[in-house]
This record gives C-alpha cells, structure tokens and sequence, in this order.
C-alpha cells in the first residue's frame, strides 16, 4: 500500500507518527487513570500501528518514477475498506440501539452499554465514520478524474484519511466512557475537536492544490459540492465547539454557549451537518458517479448551478427549525421556517436533475442494481427533502417535533438517500480502484439492493406510524377536556413499531454484509488486464471524466 | 449572463472558495449574532440561582448518561405540553446552562419540570430499576450510579470553568466546591450550613440516595432532577394561566 511513498515522505511518516505517539504519552501522563489517559493510551497504540508499515518499507529502494504519470489511488482503496468497516460498525451499533427500545435489558446491567452512551456510537459511526470516510476517499477519487491530475503530494492524503479516522475512533471509545459533550452530531470532545480542525484544514489543502493542477479550466460540479462541504463544515465544526476544558489533563468542557443561544448555534451546526456533510458532499458523489454509470452527461448545467447556490445559500437559515414553539424568539423560528420551505426548489432541481440525466438510460436503470442504486437514492432524496420542508412548518412541527418522526425523516434521508447513493458510487469504484472488470458478483450486488430497499421501507413505515401515533396521543383530550393518554400510554403503543424497526435495520445491515463480501472477493479476483492505460491523469487519456452539458 | 458569469467564477479555486464563504455566512450571521444583542431574547429573573456543585456533579452526569437522547427539557408552548408538563419554559430558565439540554426526542417524557415532582427514594428505584416503578418502561437501568462514589476533587476545577464561560460562581464558592457537594447530601455534617449561605435558603440539604455515609453518583444526579425547574419561579409569573410551583416533596 504504502510501496509508493518516496524515502523522504517515508521520513516525514515517521516523524509524524512519532510526534502523535509524544502526544499520546503526555495525554497518558496528564490525564491517568481517566477517560482521557486512555485516550492517550489508544493514541500511542495508533501510532504504533500506523508506524509498523512505516519503518517495515523503510529502507526500500526509491519507487519508480512512473507512477507519477498515474492517479494516486493507494489512500483511496484503504479509505473504502474502512468506509465498509465503519458501515459494518455503525449499522451494528444502530440495530442494538433499536434493540434495546424494544427490549430494555439488552444494555446488560454494564454502564458503557446504556442506551445514553450507545447511541451517539450509532450516530457518528453511521456519519463521520461511513459516511465521512465514503466522502474522503469518494471526493479525491472524483477531484483527481475531473481535474486529470494526480493528487498534490502522497503523504497529505494518507494523513487526512488516518488523521479523520483517528478523530472517529477517539469520539467512540469516548462515548462508551460518557465523554462526550451532548451537542447532536458534536458529541466529541474538545481535545478531538481540535484534532480534526488540523486535519480538516489539511484535506482543504490538499483539495485546493489538487485543483490548482487541473488541466481542465472549469471547475466540475462535483467539486463545488465537495468544496462547499470541506469548507462549511469547517466553520460550523469550529463555531460549534468552542470550549473551555476544565484542565489540560480532563476529557470534560463546558462550551462557551449557554441556553437560548447554545441551542441556536447548536442547531445552526445541527442542521447544516445534514446539509453540508450529509447532502453537499453526497451531491457531489450524485454529480460524478451517475453521469459516469449511466454513460450520459449531466441533464442541465444550468439547474446544477440553481441548485448549488441556493442550497449553499438557504440551508444557513433553516437551524431554528428544529426549535419551533421553544423558548427561541419568534422571529427566528419564522426564519428558519420560511427558508425550510424555499430550500425545496433548489432541492428539487438537484433531485430532478438526476432523474433527468437518467432519460434515455432506463434500460441500463433496469438490467443495473448499482445504478439503480443512485436512482433511487435520488428519489429518496427528493422525498426526504419534501418531508423535511414539510416537517418545518409551524403547525407541522407542532405533532412531529420530539416524536419517532422525525427519525422516520431521518432515516428515510440518510439509509434511502445517503447509504444507497455511497453504495452505488462504491460499487462503481471498487472495480476501477482495483481494475477489474466489474464486481466479482452481479447478483450479490442485486440481492443487497433488494435488503437495502426492504429495509429502509420497513424501518420508514414503522417510524412513521409509530411517529403519528406518539404525536396524536400526546394532545388528544376527552370529551370532558382533560388529556386522554398518560405519557407511558404512548410508550406501549410504540413496542411494535420498534421491533418492526429493529428487523427493517437488520435487513438494512445484512444487505451491507453482503456488500463487504462482494467487495472482499472483487479485491481478491484477477485484475483486468485490458483498458489499463485509460484511467491516466494525462489530458489525452480523459477515461471516465464526464464533462457537464450545455 | 449570469451563466456567462458562472463560467468566470468556476475557473477560479479561490473565487469560487470565497464566493461559497459569503453565500454561506449570511444566514447565521442574521439569525445567531442579534440573539447576543437584543435584550428580549432572555427575560429577567432577580431570583434566579446557581447549580450547587452538587447539582453540577449531577448534571454532568446527566450529560455523560446522554439522558437527554430520550428526555427533553424544552416545554413549548402548546397547549397540551403546559397541561402535561407544567408552564412552558423560559429562555432564562437555561440562561446558565452550558451547555443547554432542551433535546430533540421524547423516548421518555419531558424533564424541565420534573424537579419535586416525585420523592427521592421513588427517584432511587427508578433510576435503579425503572420497571420496578413503572413495569412498561424501556429506560435503562442505571444501578452503577448507587454503587459508584461521586468524584469531588475536580469540582472545584469545574465550578472554574463554569465561570470562565460566564456563569457568575464566586470564589468563595469556587474554593468550597467539593466541600459543599459533601455537605449538601449529608445533612448532619459541618458542611451542611455552607450550603445553604452560598447558595440560598431554598437549596435543598439532604441524604438524595437515603444514605449519609457516604456520597454517589446518585446523590449527584437526584439532587440535580429534583432541582429541574426549580432554579426560578419566572415562569409561573409569565404564563397567562398561572400555575402554582409544586410543594416541596421529601
Ligand atoms: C431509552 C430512553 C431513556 C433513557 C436513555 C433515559 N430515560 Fe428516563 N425515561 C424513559 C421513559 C420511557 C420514561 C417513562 C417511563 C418511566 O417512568 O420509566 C422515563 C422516565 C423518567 C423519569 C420520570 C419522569 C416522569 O415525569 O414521570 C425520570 C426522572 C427519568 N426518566 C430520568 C432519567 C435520567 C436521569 C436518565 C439518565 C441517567 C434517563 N432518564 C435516561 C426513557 C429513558
Ligand atoms: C442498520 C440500519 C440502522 C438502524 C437500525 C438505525 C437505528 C437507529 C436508532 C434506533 C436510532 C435512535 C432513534 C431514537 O432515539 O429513537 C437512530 C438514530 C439515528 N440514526 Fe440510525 N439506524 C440505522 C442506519 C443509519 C444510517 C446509515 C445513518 C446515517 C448515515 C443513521 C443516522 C442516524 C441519525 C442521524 C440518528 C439520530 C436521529 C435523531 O436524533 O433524530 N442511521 N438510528
Ligand atoms: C429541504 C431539505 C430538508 C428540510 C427542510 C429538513 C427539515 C427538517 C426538520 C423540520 C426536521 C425536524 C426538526 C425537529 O422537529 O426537531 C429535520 C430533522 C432532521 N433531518 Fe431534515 N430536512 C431536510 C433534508 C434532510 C436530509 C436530506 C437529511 C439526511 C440526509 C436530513 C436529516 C435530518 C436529521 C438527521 C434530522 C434530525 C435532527 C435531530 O433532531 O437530531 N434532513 N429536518
């Protein structure tokens, strides 16, 4: 894997990995026996686990130099796999959650396996681990084909992917140890955060100086989308996070917001995680790998420019949605809801430009799954996105808010749009990263879409029935004026729509098994030995580049 | 014309990176930074008191569980919200909360007021065993938090923190911290009256898990719920129905 490093940028590894093993002690040193002395602990391991390959490739001849004239894809392979893993991880951490709402005592008695503690593992193992590692290595895969240009630097792309996936390990083992600073989405705390603000900044780097090689003058869509992404999340993660630790050597801080505010701000950040890291980023997967499966270039240049400005624009607005009827002023919540409502044209425009593009390929939509997969993914995104704009009206909010509804939302925009549209895009890539023909197995690819498709209905239609119900029951009255159904009454309506939800997330999960066991044996079969030469960063050999239409 | 444009700005990285920073400053600039400046946004309390640094302990606690994945602390104003939970919630009822717990999900029910709500020894079983108390219920049981002694020696650090962050704590408290958290689960000791001078009369001195010898994560925690909505009674005084505050329970 790390074969192509030149001996200086093996050096700088090294020197790396030493320095982040020196933090890993005196973390150990300061915080001891508590949740952040082991986090130093699980830093020096990480460092000696990543130093390993390092020192083992050291004193190996210099590569050759014709790898330059090829697209640097070593880190990307390794970002799939932990992609996959993370999927595994967090799919697993999701059906135990649902589990234990169904059936209480599967926490066992232990504190680290509480609900409380699980289900943040849930939540960022599914986002920043599956999701954020399908954006990594998706967005350096797609900038580097856009642009004809191998990535700027070999050793800044390793450095983003194992950086981000430290930043992921320590937010989890935390959250097992009650580290965590309850911010939805910013859970981690602030030792990680500022960990990933380095890293973050890195990945900017590097994206902006693999664009500035491009042979090409235009920008592709897919690009202004990941960039929107690296960027925005960027501000929110710091804005969000500022915090005051009570020691240098404690995981715990209290952050420098306080009520009304805090909430407004987390929202801000809350809502435009899901804009900027779970839709920006998967836009621009949506934007590449379609075109490319359906062979056809993009339906209209000029709904992709609509949509991009107005999502980068309205999405900013729409936080305080997720605080109707609070203790938040009044204006605010019209704001956001106001702007909720007028995001859906430009949601729209993305989601019907996508369809669009698919005119003419029906057949191909047909006879393939993994292209399948991107339709529906997003049909899914245009129907999440209208029950989001839905969701934000006053009135509306009034029965959702609070209830399983809206994680029937959610779920309906992150398995049936976020996950189908990664795995869609994956089973484009693998076979190209690895240059084999096509996936070891066609129907294997089929059965995980027929999972995937049972399992997001069945975990969305017990949602939202169980969501409508809750809401309903909580503000029935009697004839006689007084509320009709005690809070535990709702509780007993909602058992079996949890374990309706508990066996939809299995088949969820069972159907990304199957998909890591195809990729498995695709990595494992014979390369192809035809078209080698096509996927080059040279401008002659432009490969899969689509290009947008006029 | 202005897709002629558009051909400009997407073959400038920078352009384009800076034409995203503008298009993306302007909502939360508009919607965040008047929340600092207009007076209204949070009402006046004059009797609005601090945590104790027990109550502290207990929220920090509350926090490191993530209770607040299925509790909410936000009661809007709605109709059937007040009837249920009491008088909907006030923006300086969280003025000192950092950070605010309001939450997004009601896997159980709301917790803004459930500060005298039930009895201590009830608020024991429950956490204990809530199907001991409430058979159909599927919270998590925490019995650890009887059998885990409280960490009092970096109370005081966080009692700092919380003032560096703005919440006025003095250094008389901020010096006392771990000695007042003693204190305030064990009425008979020396400690107990310091409690009650740094913190008001109202600040409930007692043994919150039922035992005096010594003191839990329990204690912390139950001593924090029955202080839930008990910080100010601002909000019986702006509701239009008003509601009486509950009596104080044992
Ligand atoms: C899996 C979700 C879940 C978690 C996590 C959870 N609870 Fe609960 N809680 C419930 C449910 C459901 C009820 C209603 C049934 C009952 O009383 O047990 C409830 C009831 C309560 C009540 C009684 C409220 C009333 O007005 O009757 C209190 C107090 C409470 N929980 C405190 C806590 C605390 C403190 C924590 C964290 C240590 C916590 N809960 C964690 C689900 C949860
Ligand atoms: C195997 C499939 C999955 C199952 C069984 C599952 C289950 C759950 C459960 C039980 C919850 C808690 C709901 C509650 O508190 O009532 C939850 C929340 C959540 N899950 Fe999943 N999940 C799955 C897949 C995913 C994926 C793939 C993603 C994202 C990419 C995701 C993102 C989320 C988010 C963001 C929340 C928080 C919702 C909220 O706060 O309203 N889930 N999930
Ligand atoms: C036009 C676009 C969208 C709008 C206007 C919108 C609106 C909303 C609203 C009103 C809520 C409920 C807030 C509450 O009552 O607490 C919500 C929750 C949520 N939505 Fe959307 N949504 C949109 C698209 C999406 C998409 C595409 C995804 C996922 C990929 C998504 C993920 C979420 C998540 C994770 C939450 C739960 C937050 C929480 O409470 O923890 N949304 N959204």
């Amino acid at each position: 894997m790390i074969k192509q490093l030149t001996s200086s940028e093996r050096q700088g590894a090294a020197v790396l990995l030493g320095l982040l093993a020196a933090i890993g002690v005196l973390m150990a040193a300061l915080g001891r026996t508590g949740p952040f002395g082991i986090h130093g602990l699980i830093v020096i391991l990480f460092a000696l686990a990543l130093l390993f390959p390092v020192l083992s490739t050291f004193y190996e001849p210099e590569p050759d130099p014709e790898r330059l004239t090829y697209y640097y894809d070593d880190p990307i392979k390794a970002g799939i796999v932990l992609t996959m893993a993370w999927a595994v991880f967090g799919m697993f951490m999701g059906v135990w959650v649902a589990a234990q709402l169904a059936w209480p005592n599967l926490a066992f008695d232990a504190a680290w396996s509480t609900f409380g503690r699980l289900r943040p593992t849930h939540t960022t193992g599914v986002i920043f681990g599956f999701g954020g590692n399908a954006l990594i290595s998706t967005s350096l895969y797609v900038v580097q084909r856009t642009s004809r240009a191998r990535l700027a630097g070999q050793l800044s792309p390793w450095f983003v992917l194992m950086g981000y996936n430290l930043f992921c390990i320590l937010a989890v083992t935390g959250y097992f140890m009650g580290v965590t600073q309850s911010k939805e989405y910013a859970e981690p705390e602030w030792y990680a955060d500022l960990w990933l603000v380095i890293v973050w900044v890195s990945y900017f780097i590097l994206y902006i100086r693999t664009l500035a090689r491009r042979k090409e003058p235009h920008i592709y869509v897919a690009n202004w989308y990941y960039m929107a992404f690296i960027l925005v999340v960027a501000v929110l993660h710091i804005v969000n996070n500022i915090a005051v630790p009570i020691s240098w050597g404690s995981a715990k801080s209290y952050t420098v917001w306080a009520g009304v505010q805090d909430a407004m701000v987390q929202w801000w950040y809350g809502h435009n995680a899901v804009a900027f890291f779970l839709t920006s980023g998967f836009l621009g997967m949506l934007y590449y790998f379609l075109p490319v499966r359906a062979q056809r270039p993009i339906f209209s240049y000029r709904l992709s420019i609509l949509s991009f400005w107005g999502i980068t624009f309205f999405y900013m607005w729409v936080g305080s949605h997720h605080l109707h009827y609070t203790a938040l002023p009044h204006w605010v919540q019209n704001l956001g809801m106001t702007f909720s409502v007028m995001l859906l044209v430009p949601s729209w425009a993305s989601a019907g430009n996508a369809l669009l593009t698919l005119n003419g390929a029906w057949h191909r939509v047909r006879d393939d799954a993994t292209l399948r997969f991107m339709m529906v993914a997003a049909v899914f995104y245009g129907l999440s996105t209208f029950e989001g704009s839905f969701l934000a009206i006053r009135p509306v909010n009034a029965l959702s808010h609070y209830t399983d509804w809206t994680v029937a939302h959610v779920h309906a925009g992150v398995l049936g749009w976020v996950a189908l549209i990664t795995f869609g895009s994956i089973y484009t890539l693998v076979p190209s990263l690895w240059k084999r023909e096509r996936m070891y197995s066609p129907v294997l690819v089929e059965v995980h879409f027929w999972l995937a498709i049972a399992g997001t209905l069945v975990y969305v239609f017990a949602m939202w029935n169980s969501g409508i119900i809750q809401g309903l029951m909580w503000r029935t009255y009697t004839a006689d004026g007084t509320l009709a159904y005690s809070f535990v009454d709702s509780l007993v309506a909602m058992y079996p729509y949890y374990i309706a939800r508990t066996f939809g997330g299995f088949l969820f999960l069972l159907g990304t098994l199957v998909g890591c066991y195809n990729i498995w044996m695709t990595v494992r079969a014979a390369p192809a030995t035809a078209g080698r030469r096509l996927d080059v960063p040279e401008p002659d050999g432009a490969g899969m580049a689509p290009s947008p239409a006029e | 014309m202005a897709e002629l444009f558009h051909r400009k700005i997407e073959r400038t990285a920078i352009g384009f990176v800076l034409a995203i920073i503008a298009a993306a400053s302007v909502g939360g600039i508009v919607e965040i930074a008047p929340l600092f400046t207009i007076h209204q946004t949070v009402e006046d309390a004059p009797d609005m008191r601090l945590y104790t640094p027990l109550e502290l302990a207990g929220r920090d606690i509350y926090v490191r569980e993530g209770c607040y994945a299925c509790h909410s602390q936000m009661i809007r104003t709605l109709r059937d919200e007040v009837e249920r939970y009491g008088p909907y919630s006030l923006a300086v009822e969280s003025k000192y909360d950092h950070p605010m717990l309001w939450g997004s999900k009601r896997t159980g029910p709301d917790l803004a007021r459930v500060g005298d709500k039930y009895s201590d020894l009830w608020q024991v079983a429950h956490l204990t065993n809530p199907r001991s108390v409430v058979p159909e219920s599927n919270m998590p049981s925490y019995a650890f938090l009887a059998r885990t002694p409280l960490q009092t020696d970096d109370l005081r650090l966080r009692l700092a923190a919380q003032r560096d962050v703005g919440v006025p704590y003095t250094d008389d408290m901020i010096r006392n911290a771990a000695q007042d958290a003693y204190g305030q689960a064990t009425p008979d000791s020396d400690y107990a009256s310091g409690v009650t001078q740094r913190y008001g009369e109202a600040t409930q001195v007692r043994a919150f898990d039922g035992v005096t010898t010594e003191l839990t994560e329990m204690d912390a925690l139950v001593a924090y719920l029955q202080i839930l909505g008990r910080l100010t009674d601002a909000a019986y005084k702006h509701t239009a129905a008003p509601q009486k505050p509950p009596e104080p329970v044992k």
